[in-house]
């Protein structure tokens, strides 16, 4: 049970990544990521709720209807991240202020939901707070790397600390406009995915057509 | 449960019954909602103190920059003891007493129609602007005024920018320029944090000789000449022509004119 745990845990780092195999929570990951440090709270922040509303969840989840389940689960991630909005409000204002409005936005993303549904109504809450840490941590993965090439490239910085000195600061480095700009997270997104599914072909979805050539007669 | 034992008791009953039934679909759903929200009611209530000494103590720290006297190492509250926070009546460009200080607060101001009028020319898109601001003394230590600084605040390309603007004791210098609240594109037009376009401000002047206002944020200099001239961010033409226009619309007839007029004549 214990080697089961470990994986449920390393699983969505590499080989079920939520934002490389689901493709979930991409809209967020274009926001988020042109800074580091943005992206680092903004990992801690999803992890703790994906993780704690998997587990809450999971806890009431005999007692759930079915009909009104998905609104059960809302509004429960919802209180979580509200939580989660005031705590950085309070004691880590300076972030808080250059997070604003995506902090709120943690509630839609699909993420959350995702696991709740598809892990948390079927599975005890231990495994389910295991199983959204894990998806959390996933997806954090993939906003720092996006975020590690948009921060450095688009700014010059890693975590706000200069590496390369731009031209504005009287440097030498001419940083790329284009990287501080939503679009060109999509681009490092599947230039990310285009890698992973290089590295483990099991992950190349099977086509949903075949291409058909008609013998000339 | 444990099967074959009857359920006892009201709530035992109520465990007992088939989740999708209407009573205990509606119990669920009262039940979860209410628990949410003494959650999140209790957390926003415990947590606002701090929160309003978090967002009074940026405001204070900008305040200090602005200034340029901010020093990380001494106590904000302290060091901020040395302005004189005066409620100034736009009007008439006097400091008025009609209002507690430590009460005022100039956003609520704005939007209470006692004290606020709803602007037709509004270059700054604030919509309603305060009659009365709260604006900081520095003085020297003779006691004659040495800085002024002025709130101000306008519509850049995705939110209103909050800022201060500090002058010199003649009231058309400007010794610095600085926002604490907006929600620019990160990069671009958030340079307006850049403390090398900050530091562009310095020294600049607000009206020419005539006493024609003559400030421009704009890409190519105006004919007015480098003194009133401050360059463009790259990228970020809308922050830009935002930024200018509030500062023109502060510094301005329906904005801190009057005050200056006055602050000029050594009327304060």
């Amino acid at each position: 049970m214990a080697h089961k745990r470990v994986e449920m845990l390393t699983d969505p780092l590499v080989d079920n990544n939520p934002i490389t195999l689901q493709v979930l929570g991409i809209c967020s990951a274009l926001a988020v990521t042109s800074s580091l440090q943005v992206a680092f709270v903004m990992t801690i922040a999803v992890t703790l709720v994906t993780g704690f509303s998997s587990m809450f969840i999971s806890m009431i989840r005999n007692h759930i209807p079915g009909s009104i389940r998905i609104i059960v689960q809302m509004v429960i991630i919802a209180s979580l991240v509200i939580l989660v909005d005031q705590i950085l409000k309070a004691y880590a204002f300076e972030i808080s202020k250059t997070l604003s409005v995506f902090v709120g936005l943690i509630i839609t993303n699909c993420i959350v939901m995702g696991r709740a549904e598809a892990f948390a109504m079927k599975n005890p809450p231990l495994d389910s707070f295991i199983d959204g840490v894990g998806n959390g941590l996933g997806y954090g993965l993939i906003l720092m790397l996006v975020g590690f090439f948009r921060e450095l490239f688009g700014s010059g910085s890693l975590f706000g600390i200069t590496i390369l000195e731009t031209v504005n600061n009287g440097g030498w480095y001419v940083p790329n406009g284009l990287l501080l700009l939503p679009p060109s997270a999509f681009f490092i997104i599947g230039l990310i995915i285009w890698a992973f599914r290089s590295w483990k072909p099991a992950q190349v979805e099977e086509r949903e057509y075949k291409i058909q050539t008609v013998e000339a007669h | 449960m444990a099967d074959g034992q009857e359920p006892k008791g009201l709530i035992g009953r109520f465990f007992a019954l088939p989740t999708d039934s209407v009573p205990k679909t509606l119990f669920v759903a009262v039940a979860v909602c209410l628990v949410a929200s003494m959650i999140v009611s209790a957390a926003a209530v415990a947590l606002r103190p701090i929160q309003a000494v978090n967002s009074l103590k940026d405001k204070q720290i900008n305040i200090l920059q602005v200034a340029g006297i901010y020093d990380p190492a001494q106590d904000v509250v302290e060091a901020f003891a040395a302005f004189e926070p005066q409620i100034l009546e736009l009007e008439t460009g006097t400091f008025t007493d009609q209002f507690d200080i430590a009460s005022f607060d100039d956003r609520d101001a704005a939007d209470d129609p006692a004290t606020s009028v709803a602007l037709t020319d509004d270059p700054a898109g604030i919509g309603r602007q305060a009659r009365f601001v709260t604006v900081y003394l520095l003085r020297d230590d003779a006691g004659e005024i040495d800085k002024v600084i002025l709130p101000i605040h306008g519509y850049g390309l995705w939110s209103t920018l909050y800022g201060f603007i500090a002058l010199e004791e003649n009231g058309n210098d400007i010794f610095g320029l600085q926002f604490y609240e907006h929600a620019e594109t990160p990069g671009l037009g958030a340079e307006v944090d850049n403390p090398r376009w900050k530091a562009l401000w310095n020294g600049k002047k607000l009206a020419d000789e005539s006493g024609a206002l003559a400030i421009s944020v704009t890409k190519a200099a105006p004919a007015a000449g480098k003194d009133y001239h401050i360059d463009a961010l790259a990228g970020a033409t809308l922050t830009t022509v935002g930024v200018h226009n509030l500062v023109n619309f502060w510094m301005g007839e329906a904005g801190y004119k009057l005050f200056l007029d006055n602050l000029k004549a050594g009327n304060v």
